[in-house]
């Protein structure tokens, strides 16, 4: 042989990345278990997110007792009857409504009294009706005793002889920006590609970095000429492009299947999730570095990483309304920034000055677990 | 014959990899108490000694997967610690080679070849040549995860030598690999080192390290020997003897032996057994004990394991506790295995096809074969891990078939791997294994007890499995198979990668059983350990090709060129029979 | 009966299987920690309160309302910050930046209106990105409005409430007896489904499998064997939980205990049997582990924790109703705050355990069909 067959390569060799990569990529492909979490569980969820869960609470049964037979009872009966945000159950008995209460079958009950007429004469001087809650879902609980009292103040206003004045003095007329019928689903979409997106970028890449522990690969690719920055790049790539390509199938999803606005680019969009994937892979290698063993890292992986992303990131529990050390917390939280920022391209629009912010902390908390990571892999086998 | 590559333009005369004063600790164990060496390119150097001795860690060293405590090692001149590019210049092949299992032998081959530099114009010539070496040309699509044993040492082979590297470490690359692969792995070496490369072999198999150029014996950290292996075997002459023709009960013979006070090691050879006497000790003994069995002493050549025993103080005794705690095995039946026309296929595949043989009450029978003749599955349907497809199998009187749990609670299993639960402690395991083979109460508590007792596992009761020496971990498989005193045993490839000192422990132990009836079956790629067995069948290509005795197994081998063929030239030697007998009729058949 | 079922080798299995979880103390420390500083932690975390919010107030009126208004605005608990803005550029800037969460619109002819008895509205701009928040913070606002306006109108309509609301089982609607009891049923549910999914592909992996095959054990036993156990561990976690939620977080418990203890047993048997369904079908520990959370993740999502089944399509609600965990949310939040009648909770509970059987039935089959 007269050519030279071998090629010395000093430091970064871009050859053995993409080797590593393609790799990957053909391990990635080959086992259906990927595929499930990629593509199958973001349209579940978004799915899910679109038609299950909907923070818009519609159609309570709600029991109406009709203890007076008066025409204006009736009438205000009526008006419960009519709204499409009850289903209304009409009894005459208070009792038989009260066991429906305790067993779930009603949410609430509006009692409509006997001297209904005479109290409605007296104008304001006692309540008309009462409403009764089951407390034991406070959200509904809310939510019933907010309309049933609407209800009555609009059937009051349409009998032309409210109790007293003409108006309130001080109104209120809200006006929501981004979302002007606030549709829950357009909150939570956000948050189902943070979820996706912390499930692939976390959870799968502790997995298979645990795995190449556990089969003894790691020491075999460790003592070939590729450093340990192209070992872990090459396993991390496939990650990165694997949650893009979630985002991108759960962002197309969500605009053109569910009619969520995106209001910033796709570039910025595209930007945010390649910058929120360097602190779920980051902890994703800290972790597999940590545990070396698939039992074990997918227990820190579901309460450091899932969880955490799913109650601590702010799209279903606001923030603002927990107890400070908790807040602290939440600042460590990468799918906390993720969140907020999806919420702003979509519904608002590149606000720059927001979505740096975010940018910024999560690079931090990437770089942090990134170094300690690395740190921790360089010494292995020692 | 395909020849590989020229080696990289290291000078011939000077040392491929240079150790001094090396150290390494974990924590309070010493793994490497100050090692001297000069490993020379051109020839073999075997890396040999007990588990334990710290032959992988050094490998780890010399290829900078760990930095040494004290010390220095060089490799073609460069030193490890340094970092920088020694791994360019290193081939490493660990213990469990880094195959990647979901992907193919190629996909495997060109992941290496860009990780190790090799030019993408050259790929497909380096390809072809690496693939015409290893003999793997017909496999480039299969899944590595789905070669046998043996296939994938050669692949893994096959990827440490992309790009030249100078300097070749292969750990403990014979396990799990049978004669006819073996033979394979041999001749590449060979290759390689007559090329001018630096190879180092790492190995518990002394018959792998008597073929070595050089020797390095490692014995608990320290280098307890440094030279060509004759040199070590040369201090034995005159020592090794071999009881032939015994009339009796070979194992009875051997276990008497083992007990003399002159004698420093023994193993059973077919009918035969070899005795290696203490140094300066007179033959007297075992003449005396030759005459009352009716056998005669011959001298014959010593061999590296005897000098490795003796180094390392001897062998174990000849009496097994355990057995002498048995009561001898009361059977009806005779023949406690039995299986007619066993067949099991797989889809279109037939892997064990119409296998019939039946063992007799207290015969060890061994089943041998290379990797994917369909031992293993033939193994696994005997004791019940399989469902045959057809045919009839039997285990103590049982149909494996009708009474699975009859026949089960009847049969002891080890496995290679030692398959004891890591999580539960020693005491928790014996516990366990009792439980599950049904003994409760005070039967429990006294067998549990026993075995502590026997295997002397006192020490080491709330510790994890995996943290015990591999001979203790061995004696807790032991414990845990024997327990339930199963008249039948079966043993799946028991001593893989176990070095001799602990395999002769185990060997006594199983002898002792078999003298006291109890039944033993046993698969091994280990021709000596072929040698304790009364009758081997051969099997290939899912069939049974041979079944006989060791002894009458080397004799139908024996050639013009070959007159006293070793167990593995026998195996060999019926293989390629098969081989040729099937080419006669496939090529009667089509004319 | 009873002793045949319960032989030697069941019980050496148990053991076993109660052992490789317990006997590690740091294993325990990972199975019993976590859950109950989740617990800890995401029953403060959700909550269907604001509180620390920042506000922005564009006030164009200098009468005596406004000045109430934006007092009282001020004074209340739930406020951090309120901005004085000056354009509505500088309002719009607030708000696009998420630094307050609504911006209130006084306009000048604001007390004018209120003392001359006309309704005097102000307009406020919410931040629709966070709907929930936004939603709460404008029912406070509202709340605050109604009071200022009949301290300044003792005679005014918003001074009196033609209705009179009373909420039972939870007179003061606080959250967290509704939150603290449906988490101890999803981490119990979380629980058994990662011990148990591992259970079968990690000794498939490690090779003790087939040593367990070649006992005289059967497939029956082991699958009991790995369930009694993880049924054991996720019922005293269940209820370790339920205990914190009555004496940490001092929710009420005024169903029957009797009632609860079977339904969470039933709830972690269905669990473990969707677990070791899993677990039988993996080959590999990875798939398994991504096989669980691929049941676990929409479980909860459906569980009508988040929001309410009835809110959901027919279609999923026919889905929820398969869900094991739906069902036992029911139960658990009726048996706190109120006392669920038996024939409610058995209407519950019967669901639950048919799930139970058929995914264990389900792993036995698939257990026992390995050996062919």
């Amino acid at each position: 042989m007269s050519t030279p067959l071998v090629r010395r390569h000093d430091g970064f060799s871009l050859r053995r990345l993409v080797a590593l990569i393609r790799k990957e990529s053909r391990q990635l492909i080959r086992d259906p278990s990927t595929l499930l979490i990629a593509v199958v569980l973001p349209v579940v969820l978004l799915f899910l997110f679109a038609y299950a869960v909907s923070l818009d609470i519609r159609s309570v049964r709600l029991g109406v007792v009709l203890e007076s037979d008066s025409a204006p009872a009736q009438s205000l009966a009526a008006a419960f009857a009519g709204t499409r945000y009850f289903r209304v159950t009409t009894v005459h008995d208070r009792q038989a409504v009260g066991d429906a209460l305790v067993s779930g079958a009603l949410r609430g009950m509006v009692v409509i009294p006997q001297d209904f007429d005479q109290r409605l004469a007296a104008r304001g001087d006692r309540p008309l009706v009462q409403i009764i809650t089951d407390g034991s879902q406070p959200n509904t609980a809310n939510f019933v005793a907010n309309y049933a009292r609407g209800v009555v103040s609009g059937w009051l206003a349409l009998q032309a002889r409210p109790p007293a004045g003409a108006a309130p003095p001080i109104a209120l007329a809200a006006r929501f920006w981004f979302n002007p019928e606030i549709d829950s689903r357009r909150a939570l979409i956000p948050g189902a590609i943070a979820i996706v997106m912390t499930i692939i970028g976390t959870m799968l890449t502790a997995l298979v970095v645990a795995r190449e522990w556990e089969r003894g690969t790691m020491e075999a690719i460790m003592s070939t000429p590729a450093s340990v920055a192209e070992i872990l790049l090459g396993k991390l790539l496939p990650y990165f492009a694997l949650g893009l390509a979630a985002t991108g199938v759960a962002a197309s999803l969500a605009v053109f299947m569910f009619d969520v606005p995106l209001r910033g680019s796709w570039a910025v969009l595209l930007l945010l999730s390649s910058v929120f994937l360097v602190p779920a892979l980051g902890q994703g290698l800290l972790i597999s570095a940590l545990a070396r063993n698939q039992f074990v890292a997918a227990q820190i992986a579901l309460m450091t990483g899932f969880l955490p992303a799913f109650l601590l990131s702010g799209f279903i529990y606001e923030i603002a309304g927990m107890p400070w050390p908790i807040r602290w917390l939440t600042c460590v939280v990468p799918a906390r920034y993720f969140v907020a920022s999806l919420q702003t391209v979509f519904l608002a629009g590149d606000v720059w000055p927001l979505l740096l912010r975010d940018l910024a902390a999560m690079l931090a908390i990437g770089a942090l677990s990134f170094a300690v990571a690395l740190w921790r892999t360089r010494k292995s086998l020692d | 014959m395909a020849t590989l590559p020229e080696p990289g333009a290291a000078p011939v005369d000077a040392p491929g990899i240079e150790i001094t004063g090396l150290t390494k600790r974990f924590g309070e164990t010493v793994a490497l108490a100050g090692i001297d060496a000069e490993i020379r390119p051109g020839r073999l150097t075997g890396l040999v000694g007990p588990d334990g001795a710290g032959k992988t860690t050094l490998m780890r060293i010399l290829t900078g997967l760990m930095t040494p405590d004290g010390g220095r090692a060089l490799v073609a001149g460069r030193d490890v610690a340094a970092g920088g590019d020694i791994h360019s210049i290193t081939g490493y092949m660990p213990q469990r080679f880094g195959l990647y299992e979901d992907l193919s032998v190629l996909q495997n081959m060109r992941l290496y070849a860009e990780l190790r530099g090799v030019a993408a114009a050259s790929h497909d010539a380096v390809f072809a040549r690496l693939l015409a070496f290893t003999r793997l040309a017909p496999f480039t699509s299969r899944l590595a995860g789905r070669l046998s044993g043996g296939m994938k040492q050669k692949l893994g082979l096959a990827c440490a030598l992309m790009g030249q590297p100078q300097v070749l470490l292969l750990d403990e690359p014979g396990v799990g690999v049978d004669p006819l692969s073996r033979q394979d792995l041999w001749r590449m070496v060979n290759e390689l080192t007559g090329a001018g490369m630096t190879v180092v072999w790492s190995t518990a198999y002394l018959d792998e390290a008597e073929r070595c150029g050089h020797v390095l014996l490692l014995d608990r950290g320290r280098l307890a020997f440094d030279g060509p292996p004759e040199k070590l075997t040369a201090r034995l002459a005159g020592r090794s003897f071999r009881l032939e023709a015994v009339s009796g009960e070979r194992r009875a013979v051997l276990a008497e032996a083992l007990e003399l006070p002159s004698v420093c090691d023994g193993v059973i050879e077919g009918s035969g057994v070899r005795v290696v006497l203490r140094r300066q000790a007179r033959r007297d003994e075992i003449e005396a004990l030759a005459s009352r069995s009716g056998a005669t002493v011959v001298p014959v050549a010593a061999r590296f394991e005897d000098a490795f025993v003796d180094l390392l103080g001897g062998g174990p005794g000849g009496t097994s506790a355990l057995a002498a705690r048995m009561e001898p095995v009361t059977l009806a039946d005779s023949s406690p295995v039995v299986c007619r026309d066993l067949s099991k296929r797989f889809g279109d595949f037939t892997a064990t096809d119409r296998v019939s043989f039946e063992v007799g009450r207290g015969e060890i029978f061994g089943l041998i074969g290379p990797n994917g003749a369909g031992k293993s599955t033939t193994f696994k349907m005997l004791c019940g891990l399989l469902k045959p497809t057809a045919g009839e199998a039997r285990v103590a009187g049982h149909d494996l078939r009708r009474a699975a749990g009859a026949a089960k609670s009847r049969l002891g299993y080890m496995a290679q791997k030692f398959s004891l639960y890591g999580l539960l402690s020693v005491r928790q395991n014996l516990d366990f294994f009792a439980g599950v083979y049904g003994l409760d109460g005070a039967l429990r508590r006294e067998r549990v007890a026993e075995m502590i007792e026997i295997f002397q596992l006192a020490p080491y009761l709330d510790a994890a499995p995996e943290s015990l020496p591999l001979g203790f971990r061995q004696r807790l498989a032991m414990a845990c198979a024997l327990m339930h005193r199963p008249p039948v045993l079966f043993l799946d490839e028991p001593t893989s990668g176990v070095d001799p000192l602990t395999r002769r422990e185990f060997w006594t132990h199983i002898n002792g059983l078999v003298r006291r009836g109890v039944t033993v079956m046993v698969t091994t790629h280990f021709m000596d350990e072929a040698e304790y067995c009364d009758r081997v069948a051969l099997m290939y290509r899912a069939r049974l090709i041979a079944l006989d005795t060791p002894d009458a197994l080397k004799h139908a081998a024996a050639t013009a060129e070959c007159p006293e063929p070793s167990m593995e030239q026998a195996f060999i030697h019926h293989i390629q029979a098969a081989d040729r007998e099937d080419e006669a009729t496939t090529r009667s058949a089509s004319p | 009966m009873f002793r045949r079922l319960f032989n030697v080798r069941l019980r050496a299995q148990i053991v076993k299987e109660l052992l490789s979880i317990l006997r590690d103390p740091r294993s325990r420390l990972v199975l019993i920690g976590p859950p109950l500083i989740q617990l800890l932690v995401f029953s403060f975390a959700a909550t269907l309160e604001v509180n620390h919010v920042d506000l922005a107030v564009y006030n164009r009126d200098t009468g005596r309302a406004s000045y109430e208004l934006l007092a009282e605005i001020g004074a209340a608990g739930f406020v951090n910050r309120v901005y004085a803005v000056h354009s509505p550029a500088q309002r719009r800037a607030l708000i696009d930046r998420e630094q307050v969460i609504a911006a209130l619109d006084i306009p000048p002819d604001f007390s004018r209106n209120v003392a001359a008895g006309h309704t005097a509205t102000a307009q406020v701009i919410l931040d629709g990105r966070r709907a929930n928040a936004a939603q709460i913070t404008l029912g406070y606002l509202d709340r605050i409005a109604a009071r200022t306006g009949a301290e300044l109108v003792p005679d005014s309509p918003g001074a009196r409430d033609p209705t009179v609301v009373r909420h039972w089982f939870n007179p003061n609607l606080i959250y967290r007896w509704y939150i603290v009891p449906s988490l101890s049923g999803i981490l119990s549910t979380i629980i058994a489904l990662i011990v148990t999914a591992l259970s079968i592909a990690r000794e498939r992996e490690l090779g003790t499998f087939d040593q367990l095959m070649v006992s005289p054990t059967t497939p029956f036993e082991i699958i009991v064997a790995k369930t009694v156990p993880a049924v054991l561990i996720g019922t005293v976690l269940g209820l370790v939980m339920i205990g914190a939620a009555v004496f940490v977080f001092g929710v009420p418990f005024r169903g029957s205990f009797g009632l609860l203890l079977p339904s969470l047993v039933l709830l972690i048997l269905s669990m473990v049997g969707i677990g070791l369904m899993i677990s039988a079908i993996s080959s590999t520990q990875q798939q398994a582990i991504l096989g669980a959370f691929a049941v676990a993740v929409p479980m909860v999502v459906m569980s009508g924790f988040a929001t309410p089944v009835d809110n959901m399509p027919r279609v999923l609600q026919w889905v929820a109703e398969c869900l094991p965990l739906t069902h036992f949310l029911v139960i658990v939040q009726g048996c706190f705050v109120k006392a669920l009648p038996p024939g409610v909770v058995w209407g519950q509970a019967w669901p639950m355990a048919a799930v139970a059987v058929v995914t264990l039935g389900i792993a036995h089959v698939v257990v026992r069909s390995r050996l062919g």
